[in-house]
């Protein structure tokens, strides 16, 4: 876990590194959800350029990569970073779908946010296989202690609850934000990347993954988030 | 002066038109209203009845009655003493003697003609929501607490400020111009100052208003007071009010209004928010809405500081034709099924501009639409972070349906060359992320963005004349150049127009001619006006629509020689000041998806709409 990563330059323009390599590249989609303003944004930001800036609410959906290296394969992280905001939720299962990795976000000193976390964890289940995807429940901005509305342990017991791994960042500070990328990276390779066809290689001149789109189900409705 | 006129007509009126699919009303209904409203709104309506004036407006052809009745109002007034009308060949100048040209517009005489008529019950709106405003004090200025709100959490300080701003404060009525939107049911939607929540029974307010004019068969427009006007605009199930100490006429500000619902079209579209409110009539917008108020508040700053929105035209970067053609035949040569806009941006000023063939037959990209655009770009940095690919409605292309728009930096850290391309189908992303790959790598190759970085917009002292200080110059569709982005150009505003009041100042007075020029009751094509700091322009003609601003000692003679040289000067640069033939691809080979640009994808729209989330 302390092992330093390499620091990628303008993570989305990456296209020559990794086929010079010998080892294999593969990609793995990963999603941020959330409610609007628990940091998605920032968490994206230190994963790929490990800075931190004030953001405002993202648009759609922000799309960068990253590339981390383990010791025998490279894998290539294509993150969907979804925007909060309601609107954008009869969108959101066009950037979930086919995702690897989903990263549910909530804020410590919010506690609506970790009640809409567990909506979004709901919504997830309801179209994952599971062992197909590693949901992460990760509570950010760990760094305002002093207005923390959930507790670590609520948030490991939700977890332990439903099988999934649990980190508490701060994206402010970058505490744990690397570590996270780097375990997500781990896990991944080990449940996923083991499977048959689970991640598929990437190429200079990737397509759209068509394989992994056909493995599920379309989608009938959109949203059901709301109450 | 002619507006001046119209103000002393009314100034203290409230207008008021009949809803479109009613017969004329019996003329005491309007009267019968009017004075209910006088009962129920002011203190003493005998004395009102005085100086309120009513505007109704036939509906079988509002604009023909509205121009007899404004003409009415201007023959029974006697003519103004301060202004000469002459008649010329094709144009009527109207020049302003040289007493009023000591009086800056800010300070006309006219204020103290009709002084002495007002009375306070022209601010009877202001009163009254002002009366409301103190009620709230109880409420506070409290942030939005719903726990279906979360946005506004982590926002930049700047923008809590406004939010935050306290509503019963003095400063907060002295703000030049307010925009409110509040739902059919009364609920607020979104205040450019202050929350909505602190406003909310000044809101309702405002909906008393609109539905009380309403409950006479009547559509309320606007009221003006001696320091505010208020303008009023019903789209479907929204009301958007703007309450404006600019001197801004009403049609202008109208314009605006509209802008800001054309704006909140683009993030909802207009079928799901009628589908919403129709299912739903207290539904609280604001949860959609919400994070999105940054981009309404950028909308309104642009439409403060930029004269694009004033002149329904786009401003593009002048670049010397072969770069920019060099630039379009990249975008031509990286398209993909279902593309059907591409866009270059840099500085929010366009670069150059595809389309699809197909959709351009059927219909236009409107400068609205583009101006939409590039406030959503401008207005979020989070553009910066990556590629950006957002479902976005084009209202006046199609407001019922989605594009997808794929938003990235060309040139990051700096970001200021933006690439944008439009699609209609939302599970392009792969293949448009693709294209712009390959502009990526053609661009480097031509080293094209060092190009760019070199361009400037440039400075009037290249046309050579010197007394022009600035002037804005939008041409015409050209009959053989057909369906052209409309667009205009105008040179960087330097001294004594390079700080924010003076560029205020200017653009206040181009607004001023504006209104002359497309003023409902008396339109003018040429118009010379003497201002306290400078002598204006403008002329419109079936080509083209100028407006020019010389140093105050100009004489007419000078200013006509000098807008020759200049429209020469113009004739000569035209190919590097305006995208000139805007270049078309074909993504035929998927026609029954890009036949009809948005079309495609209104099943879509149904299906992936909002009403799941009710």
């Amino acid at each position: 876990m302390g092992e330093k990563l390499p620091r990628v330059p303008g993570g989305a323009r990456l296209h020559s590194d990794g086929l010079s390599r010998p080892v294999q590249t593969l990609r793995v989609k990963m999603v941020l959800l959330g409610s609007s303003g628990v940091g998605k944004s920032s968490l994206a930001l230190r994963f790929d350029k490990d800075e931190f800036r004030s953001t405002t609410p993202t648009v759609g959906c922000a799309y960068l990569t990253r590339v981390v290296h383990l010791s025998d394969v490279t894998l290539r992280f294509e993150i969907w970073d979804t925007a909060g905001q309601e609107k954008y939720h009869s969108i959101t299962p066009l950037y979930y779908r086919g995702a690897h990795a989903a990263l549910v976000v909530y804020d410590v000193s919010q506690r609506e946010t970790f009640v809409r976390a567990q909506v979004w964890l709901k919504e997830l289940e309801k179209q994952y296989i599971p062992g197909s995807t590693v949901i992460w429940l990760v509570g950010n901005k760990v760094d305002r202690a002093q207005d923390r509305q959930v507790s670590v342990q609520e948030g490991q017991s939700l977890a332990n609850d439903r099988g999934l791994l649990f980190t508490e960042t701060s994206a402010l500070l970058g505490d744990q934000v690397c570590e996270l990328l780097l375990a997500v990276a781990h896990r991944v390779h080990e449940c996923i990347g083991a499977q048959q066809g689970g991640l598929s290689e990437w190429q200079e001149t990737a397509h759209v993954d068509l394989h992994r789109r056909d493995t599920f189900n379309p989608f009938v409705s959109c949203c059901k988030v709301g109450p | 002066m002619e507006r001046d006129n119209h103000q002393e007509g009314e100034a203290q009126g409230v207008k008021i038109c009949d809803p479109p699919c009613e017969s004329n009303p019996p003329a005491d209904t309007l009267a019968t209203s009017l004075s209910l409203l006088g009962n129920h709104m002011f203190p003493d309506p005998v004395e009102r009845n005085n100086s309120t004036t009513v505007n109704k407006q036939e509906l079988s052809n509002p604009i023909l009655s509205d121009v007899t009745e404004e003409e009415k109002s201007v023959d029974a007034e006697p003519q103004s003493n301060q202004v000469t009308k002459l008649e010329a060949e094709e144009a009527e100048i109207s020049e302003c003697q040289n007493n009023a040209s000591s009086q800056t517009l800010d300070e006309g005489t006219e204020d103290a003609a009709t002084d002495n008529d007002r009375s306070d019950s022209g601010e009877f709106v202001v009163a009254m929501l002002a009366k409301a405003k103190l009620e709230e004090q109880g409420i506070g200025v409290k942030g939005r607490s719903s726990p279906l709100l979360e946005a506004g959490i982590q926002e930049s300080p700047a923008f809590m400020s406004h939010r935050d701003e306290d509503v019963t404060a003095e400063s907060w009525r002295q703000h030049r111009k307010h925009v409110f939107v509040l739902s059919e049911a009364g609920k607020p939607i979104y205040s450019r100052y202050g929350s909505e929540e602190a406003l909310s029974s000044t809101m309702g307010v405002m909906m008393a208003l609109v539905s009380f004019v309403q409950s006479g068969d009547n559509i309320i427009r606007s009221v003006y007071s001696a320091e505010h006007t208020v303008v009023f605009l019903q789209k479907g199930p929204l009301v958007l009010v703007c309450v404006s100490n600019s001197r801004q006429t009403e049609q202008q500000l109208r314009g605006e209004l509209l802008y800001v619902y054309y704006q909140i079209i683009s993030m909802l579209t207009q079928a799901s928010i009628s589908r919403i409110f129709e299912h739903k009539k207290n539904y609280d917008l604001r949860r959609l809405l919400a994070g999105s108020e940054k981009i309404l508040d950028g909308l309104l700053n642009l439409v403060d500081s930029d004269p694009s929105f004033l002149l329904a035209a786009v401003h593009c970067l002048p670049l010397a034709s072969s770069l920019r053609d060099s630039l379009s035949q990249i975008l031509l040569k990286a398209i993909t099924p279902n593309l059907v806009f591409s866009i270059l941006i840099a500085n929010n000023q366009l670069l150059t501009i595809v389309q699809e063939k197909t959709v351009i037959e059927d219909a236009r990209l409107e400068p609205a639409d583009v101006h939409l655009l590039l406030n959503l770009i401008g207005a979020s940095s989070a553009f910066q972070a990556g590629e950006i690919w957002t479902p976005i409605c084009l209202p006046l292309f199609n407001p019922d349906c989605y594009f997808y728009a794929y938003i990235s930096y060309l040139d990051p850290p700096e970001c200021t060359v933006c690439l944008l391309l439009l699609s209609t189908d939302k599970e392009a992303f792969y293949a448009v992320a693709e294209c712009k790959r390959k502009i990526e790598e053609a661009m480097t190759a031509q080293n094209s963005l060092s190009l760019i970085a070199k361009v400037q917009s440039y400075s009037v002292s290249q046309v050579g004349v010197s007394d022009l200080r600035h002037f804005m110059y939008k041409p015409f569709d050209v009959p053989d150049n057909y369906r052209q982005l409309t667009q205009f150009t105008s040179p960087e505003m330097e001294a004594p127009y390079s700080s924010e009041e003076e560029k205020m100042r200017l653009l206040d007075l181009y607004r001023y001619m504006h209104s002359r020029i497309h003023s409902t009751s008396r339109p003018l094509k040429l118009i010379y006006h003497v201002a306290e700091r400078e002598t204006l322009l403008a002329w419109v003609t079936s080509k083209f629509e100028l407006y020019t601003c010389f140093s105050p000692l100009v004489t007419k003679a000078c200013a006509i020689t000098a807008i020759t040289k200049l429209l020469r000067w113009i004739k000569k640069e035209e190919d590097r000041l305006f995208i000139r033939y805007p270049q078309k691809y074909s993504t035929t080979p998927n026609p029954s998806k890009s036949s009809r640009g948005g079309k495609s994808d209104q099943q879509d729209s149904t299906e992936n709409g909002f009403l799941s989330l009710l």
